[in-house]
């Protein structure tokens, strides 16, 4: 059992450090929602099928979306692509925030008790995920969906700021 | 109320589907290879001669080789070469007749000046458009045994104008024969009566002269535009109309 | 059809994992056509060694399913054309003659109305060109139509075509259905961008728009099956449209109020995601010049054309199975027709319906497109969802209750949409231009 998740591991990781070296932005956005799927495929070996298939809708369908769109909108010229990393700051920057967040995932991982021994899987159903998000966790949904809309109304405010001349096509 | 447009839009559509099953009003495809569309009568292309008679189309072309056409077409893609000899034509008189006739349908524009300007009404426009060839050069060139046709091929494609062609061309003999009689007749009554002036009193000569002479000439002008029938005074009726 | 039968209990399933089960054949029903397909894959399979059966039973869905639905695909293009034909009074593709063989010369060809249409077309599009554009993506390029058609195909595994015959239970096979189906986004952004052509790349651009906008509404749309069946299985959901009421009205989810609002946003929804006309503005080949498929000739075109069958064949499947009942006879006496039968009746009369409706209306504009999703089918969607828990809420009680919740949630559905739909009409008014007199 522990040889598929060494498997979709080791692909997950390949993908996810291939995407990082390509200098081809869409290859790695291509290859980052490749390492989003075997993220749901590792969910799928937990048995969280569920949550596997959530990932699979929002970050392989939607999310990805937001990437590739970002990435064509965003690319200017193609001197932009090249910026060399050569200041010292923004290479200390970056080692900075990527230190924090490997930070803060390890200490999630060190601070969860992992049996060594394999219990029953737990059987998480849909309607016992429902029950939970609108039971327990109904006020961090709450806040989820909150953040949600007011990035979403973000977003089209930023995007409606230069259409106040171009009416004409408004029908 | 929004979709209503939508339904009326579904039942026109569905009414289709379901009458070109069982309307041939709605369904009017023609499956083109097998069945041959039919042609309104006024459909004419490209140019063709008309002969009496299925049999022998190349005897009894009513072309007599006055290449009029030729002189008129527009493009000048008529080629006419006169016989040197005589032929009898379907009323039994002596005419030229088109030893070459040719017409390059890759040039022809379709005009139809040709078939107005035929004092003989021998060439006519036909409706055959199946003419693509394998030979651009030779094969849109059609000579004289391609383009001749029956008149009751033209019968075929052009009832009522055929009709109306051949209503004239026998009240044109019809009237060529009563002037060739009624001539015949006062030729006679004038032979008669220099007879009875020369026996009885042999007066005013000149006057007797300029008669015959008034008659000997109006024959040739009349019958020159018309051969086939001013001396069609015995001729035989044009065919009758193809079924 | 795919034949792998249910496992016992939907809980006990953790991973894809096909299960063989011989003895459940004979519980479901003894009826010899109802099971014919699950002996006849006992009868392929049985001849190997257990542990390898699950697997051969796996590969003999997998081959079922390609064969039925790429059979289906072949015949639906043809039907789709002859039925345009007819629609416009002409007959149709109907002179694909058979080949002459050598050796049966006297044969000669032979006329099948059409019916040899969808081979020569086959043999057509092996050999043509595969043109590449030089400076494609070739990788990409080469993808795309394979990435489509996989995700296409992927959808069609948990659909229940019949009593027992769906190719892969899980428990949430509805949401895996939309992840499989969501998928398709990412190849036609790849076709559009690997093809290295702006006229491609901008209409991937304008295709996924609209993939995006009609996602919601198409997501929305079955939230409220789930809600009263109560599970994401697709073979829960279909018992819980088991029976009749009166004996003869069949519990299907489109006879309520909100499950037929429910049914046509997602056939509305269907239509643009799969897209079909009117909504066929990706590809849009009369004026677009084909969209994000610019680029691409032989058989990789036809490679999405077969997705494209493909996925309106598992949306319709899908639409079956949440709110048409299934693979469950409409009426109690006609059940000695087996179940698989029923799937596909239901399924092919969904599919003339996409081809009537192709057959009638003209495409829509861009932005005519999004207004619709994002002001009428989204909107509401939404207030279905609200209605639906009217519905269930009103159910428990007393039986005037019962009965009252019938014009209560009809109204609640029926007001908006005319309200809506009032709307939608005046912002299709005649355009009116500034500039041009």
């Amino acid at each position: 059992m522990i040889l598929p998740l060494v498997i979709i591991a080791l692909l997950t990781i390949a993908v996810a450090a291939i995407a990082m070296t390509l200098r081809n932005l869409i290859h790695s956005a291509l290859l980052l929602i490749g390492s989003w799927a075997g993220i749901a495929a590792f969910y799928f070996w937990a048995g969280a099928e569920f949550a596997a298939f959530a990932q699979v809708l929002v970050y392989v369908g939607a999310v990805s979306m937001v990437v590739l769109f970002a990435v064509l909108l965003t690319r200017r010229s193609r001197a932009d692509l090249e910026v060399a990393p050569d200041a010292i700051g923004r290479g200390l920057g970056a080692m900075l925030a990527g230190g924090a967040v490997l930070g803060v995932l390890f200490g999630a991982v060190f601070a969860t008790r992992l049996d060594v021994a394999p219990t029953a899987a737990p059987t998480a159903s849909v309607r016992a995920i429902g029950q939970q998000l609108m039971g327990a966790h109904a006020a961090s949904l709450l806040v989820v969906g909150v953040i949600l809309t007011v990035a979403l109304l973000g977003a089209v405010v930023i995007a409606s700021t230069d259409r106040e001349g171009g009416k004409e096509d408004a029908r | 109320m929004l979709g209503t447009g939508l339904i009326q839009g579904l039942a026109v559509t569905a009414k289709n589907l379901v009458g070109s099953f069982h309307d041939p009003e709605r369904y009017t495809t023609v499956e083109y290879p097998e069945v041959k569309p039919k042609l309104p009568e006024n459909y004419r292309n490209f140019p063709f001669l008309v002969s009496e008679t299925a049999e022998d189309p190349m005897g009894t072309l009513r072309c007599v080789a006055c290449q009029i056409c030729e002189k008129e077409c527009p493009p000048q893609c008529i080629y006419i070469v006169k016989s040197k000899d005589k032929k009898l034509d379907a009323s039994g008189k002596a005419q030229l007749y088109p030893a070459t006739f040719a017409i390059d349908t890759s040039v022809c524009m379709s005009c139809q000046i040709c078939v107005e300007v035929c004092p003989f009404d021998a060439i006519k426009m036909d409706q055959e458009f199946e003419i693509a060839t394998t030979d651009r050069f030779h094969g849109l060139l059609l000579n004289r045994e391609q383009l001749a046709k029956p008149n009751s091929y033209y019968h075929q494609i052009h009832p009522t104008e055929a009709a109306a062609v051949d209503a004239l061309l026998v009240a044109a003999r019809k009237a060529a024969e009563e002037k060739a009689k009624a001539a015949a007749a006062a030729k006679a009554a004038a032979a008669a009566k220099a007879d009875v002036a020369r026996v009885s009193r042999p007066v005013n000569p000149a006057a007797a002269n300029t008669n015959t002479g008034q008659e000997t000439r109006a024959t040739p002008a009349t019958s020159a535009p018309q051969p086939p029938a001013a001396p069609s005074a015995e001729a035989p009726k044009p065919p009758p109309p193809a079924a | 059809m795919s034949v792998v039968v249910v496992a016992t209990s939907a809980s006990e399933w953790t991973a894809l994992r096909v299960v063989d089960s011989l003895a459940l054949v004979a519980t479901a029903t003894d009826r010899f056509l109802e099971c014919a397909p699950v002996m006849l894959r006992d009868a392929v399979t049985g001849l190997l060694p257990d542990p390898w059966r699950w697997i051969a039973n796996g590969l003999f869905a997998i081959v079922a399913i390609f064969a039925v639905f790429g059979l289906l695909f072949a015949f639906l293009t043809l039907a789709e054309r002859k039925i345009l034909g007819r629609v416009q009074n002409r007959p149709g593709p109907n002179r694909a003659p058979t080949p002459t063989f050598p050796f049966a010369k006297f044969l000669g060809k032979i006329r099948t109305y059409g019916l040899a249409q969808p081979f020569a077309d086959g043999v057509k599009a092996l050999t043509k060109e595969d043109i590449v554009p030089d400076g494609a993506d070739k990788v990409l390029h080469f993808l795309a139509p394979v990435a489509l058609l996989a995700f296409a195909t992927l959808t069609l595994v948990v659909i229940p075509f019949g009593r027992n015959l769906v190719a892969l239970q899980l428990d949430a096979a509805v949401l895996y259905f939309f992840a499989a189906g969501a998928a398709t986004e990412l190849a036609v952004f790849m076709a559009g961008w690997a093809s290295r052509n702006k006229y491609s790349l901008l209409a991937a651009m304008r295709a996924l728009a609209q993939l995006i906008s009609y996602e919601l509404p198409l997501l929305l749309s079955w939230v409220p099956v789930v809600m009263i069946a109560g599970s994401l299985s697709t073979v829960a959901i279909v018992e819980a449209q088991a029976g009749w009421k009166f004996g003869f009205i069949p519990h299907w989810h489109v006879l309520t109020p909100w499950g037929f609002a429910g049914f046509v946003i997602f056939m509305v929804a269907a239509l643009a995601e799969s897209n079909r006309s009117p909504f066929d503005l990706p590809e849009a080949e009369s004026e677009l010049i084909a969209g994000h498929l610019t680029e691409y000739s032989g058989f990789k075109y036809a490679f999405f054309f077969m997705a494209e069958y493909f996925g309106m064949c598992a949306l319709s499947g899908m639409a079956v199975t949440l709110f048409l009942g299934g693979w469950r006879a409409p009426l109690p006496f006609l059940e000695f027709i087996p179940s698989y039968a029923w799937f596909g009746a239901k399924l092919l009369a969904l599919i003339l319906g996409f081809m009537w409706i192709r057959a009638t209306f003209p495409r829509l504009r861009i932005d005519q497109l999004t207004r619709f999703s994002w002001k009428f089918l989204v909107p509401l969607a939404l207030i279905n969802l609200g209605n639906t828990v009217v519905w269930a809420l009103m159910s428990g009680g007393s039986p005037a209750l019962a009965l009252a919740r019938w014009p209560v949630c009809a109204a609640i559905i029926v007001v908006p949409f005319v309200w809506l739909g009032r709307a939608q009409s005046a912002s299709y008014a005649p355009r009116t231009y500034r500039y041009a007199a």
